[in-house]
């Protein structure tokens, strides 16, 4: 199983690509947006005895990264199908 | 039973456990040596991986370390968590894809040239070795602290141990043992951290507790941490350090790339079946990791409290030192902690005036080592905590003595000195020399080259500075060529050392160093440990310099690049390759 052509080719990279800049720009964001460069301002907000700022430096930015991973397994899972590129069960 | 035994105990049955994986995993074949077949499951390798990833380092100091640094520590939670997604989404599926033994022979072949294979190479094993010294001291420590031994016993029963499983089953024997160090380091680092947020806070889940509020206080942990350091006059815990800002950004993007560059965990995802399961076994790895790493802050922060209210926070409380608490006595005797009675008072101030300060010595180690007694738990948890810090360390060491063997068998000599070895003797000279880096390991343990300190900081530099870009534009940029990888990598590696050898001195000798370890010399306040990022910049800068001025890569290169975008087959129909 491959690409029909040319098009769809560029076209899965380009969606692949999307994917990838999107969820980088939330770990960007959650690390260091909010675990560095807006984590004093954020400390002024508390969830239960966390600053904000710390808690997204010391337990968000973390947590966040894991959902990230996952979340972009699926999307890419999905993406290979929509494109014909999944990998069958005896591909190894 | 005395606590001793049962450490004997304790220990010796996890040792057992991975001799026994070893004899149940020999690995008969090249393919079972270096990649276990490529028949992991992604959840197995995602465990793997976290053994493999988290060593010594991460198991013992790094809650010591957010102790004393407070908010500033968390350049090592997100540092070190953040690499994974980076490793997800931009090199460990494609990599699987192209689907070879090792990372140096990916430079090798997508950059038509083994000069850049054995740039790789030699970027790996500088990177690999400094990073194995640490593990293997750590595994003397852990072994004479706890069982009571010498170092140097320590350490040898440790390297007999590793060669017994990493030198027979090779990767597939490492993968197993790494899947039973994983349960055994996460049990001992979790259940004290479970009793001691429980007590303190009557929350079982430490992540919550570190969050809530003191039984006895009815304060916030953090709020009562807080103006404990402030009575003793230390800095505030969740502060922000403004000055600090641009180093923690660089110094968080070095470790990150770094995490993302170190081909020990790169390889771990050349052994799942496919790219779709390298793409999930990374979210396992990191689940696994995470279940530590945010565990990390509660017990640093926990234990600092503890502690402080141990030696007492005003006048009227302080510890009087003959009724010093057990383990306060227990680990004096080891030298990481020591007080001086200073106004022989008879009693202990604890202050962060260095000239009142009578508790002259307070190894950060202590927070993990000395826990359990802290917090008062059974024997048997103090025996699980022995045997976990040795399963890090180990673990570890494995995963790094792997890629360091591979790249010499696989790389230099099948791939660059002896083309046409046979299968059978590739294997043989992958069990040689996985011996070899366990006996030059193990020397390097025995006699810890003065520089070992800072010698982690610079395995994140290189892997950021010369490995990460050349894999990246490998993947992402189809017209790198290899004057511009090779250019980039060769800069990314010089910028980095002179950094870090001109602040640190040349080879870590500090009386060489010309310009001093000290802040106003730093670039732009960049800390040597930081400059990793910055020597990325440069390797992406000049290979993109290089590249525009040179030939483009031939076509059948460009297609094996089109090749590892896609999980399955050539990437076109009609490709006719």
């Amino acid at each position: 199983m491959a690409f029909q052509n040319e098009t769809l080719k560029k076209q899965y990279w380009r969606d692949n690509l999307r994917i990838i800049g999107w969820l980088l720009a939330v770990w960007a964001f959650v690390s260091f947006g909010c675990g560095i460069i807006f984590a004093e301002a954020l400390n002024a907000i508390h969830i239960g005895g966390y600053p904000l700022g710390f808690w997204f430096a010391q337990q968000g930015s973390i947590v966040t990264f894991v959902v990230l991973i996952f979340v972009y397994a699926k999307l890419m899972d999905r993406l290979d199908r929509k494109y014909g590129v999944q990998e069958t069960e005896d591909a190894k | 039973m005395d606590q001793q035994t049962l450490i004997y105990i304790v220990v010796g049955a996890t040792f057992a456990l991975y001799l026994g994986i070893a004899i149940y995993c020999k690995a008969g074949s090249t393919r079972e040596f270096y990649v276990a077949s490529k028949g992991v499951h992604p959840v197995a390798n995602g465990m793997a991986t976290a053994a493999d990833w988290m060593s010594a380092a991460s198991f013992i100091s790094m809650a010591g370390l957010i102790a004393f640094l407070g908010y500033g520590g968390s350049v090592f939670l997100m540092g070190w968590t953040g690499g994974f997604v980076l490793l997800a989404m931009l090199l460990a599926p494609y990599l699987r894809k192209f689907g070879k033994f090792t990372v140096p022979e990916f430079l090798g072949d997508r950059y038509y040239s083994n000069t850049a294979r054995v740039i790789g190479v030699i970027c790996l094993i500088l990177a690999s070795l400094t990073y194995v010294i640490g593990q293997m001291t750590g595994t003397g420590v852990a072994f004479s602290r706890f069982l009571e031994v010498s170092y140097e016993m320590g350490l040898s029963i440790g390297m007999l141990i590793v060669f017994f499983y990493a030198v027979m089953g090779g990767m597939k024997g490492i993968t197993y043992t790494q899947i039973a160090q994983y349960c055994v380091m996460i049990t001992a680092y979790t259940v004290p951290a479970v009793f001691i947020s429980l007590q303190m806070t009557g929350w079982a889940l430490p992540q919550i507790g570190l969050g809530s509020t003191l039984t006895e206080h009815g304060t916030y942990v953090l709020d009562r941490l807080d103006q404990v350091l402030n009575e003793l006059g230390f800095a505030e815990y969740v502060a922000v350090d403004e000055h600090n800002r641009i180093n923690m950004f660089f110094y968080t993007l070095s470790l990150m790339i770094g995490t993302a560059g170190l081909p020990h965990v790169i390889i771990r995802f050349f052994t799942v079946p496919t790219v779709k399961a390298a793409r999930s076994s990374a979210g396992w790895a990191l689940v696994f990791i995470a279940i530590l790493y945010t565990t990390a802050p509660t017990v640093g922060a926990m234990a600092r409290l503890n502690l402080m209210e141990t030696f007492g926070t005003t006048e009227a409380t302080e510890m009087v030192y003959e009724e010093r608490p057990q383990w306060v006595k227990n680990w004096e005797q080891t030298g990481l902690i020591e007080f001086t009675d200073k106004d022989n008072s008879g009693t202990i101030n604890y202050s962060s005036n260095p000239e009142e300060n009578e508790v002259t010595e307070l190894n950060r180690d202590i927070i993990v080592l000395a826990n359990p007694e802290i917090a008062m738990l059974p024997d048997w948890v103090i025996a699980i905590v022995a045997a976990g810090g040795l399963a890090a360390a180990l673990s570890t060491a494995a995963g790094l003595l792997l890629a360091i063997s591979s790249a010499v068998s696989h790389d230099l000599l099948k791939g660059v000195f002896k083309p046409d070895i046979s299968e059978k003797s590739e294997l043989m000279a992958g069990r040689i020399s996985m011996a070899a880096s366990i006996a030059v390991a193990g020397y390097l343990g025995f006699n810890p080259p003065g520089f070992a300190a800072g010698t982690v900081a610079l395995a994140f530099g290189l892997a950021a500075a010369s490995l990460f870009p050349a894999l990246m534009f490998g993947i992402f940029y189809k017209k790198m060529n290899k004057e511009g990888a090779i250019a980039g990598m060769l800069a990314g590696l010089t910028v980095n050392l002179l950094y870090v050898f001109q602040h640190k001195g040349i080879m870590f000798v500090a009386s060489t160093s010309f310009l001093g370890d000290l802040d106003p010399n730093w670039f732009f306040g960049i800390s040597p440990n930081a400059f990793g990022a910055v020597g990325a910049i440069v390797n992406f800068i000049v290979a993109m310099v290089v590249c525009k001025m040179t030939p483009e890569p031939p076509e059948n290169i460009q297609h094996i690049v089109d090749d590892v975008r896609v999980p399955v087959g050539s990437s076109l129909a009609s490709g006719g390759h």
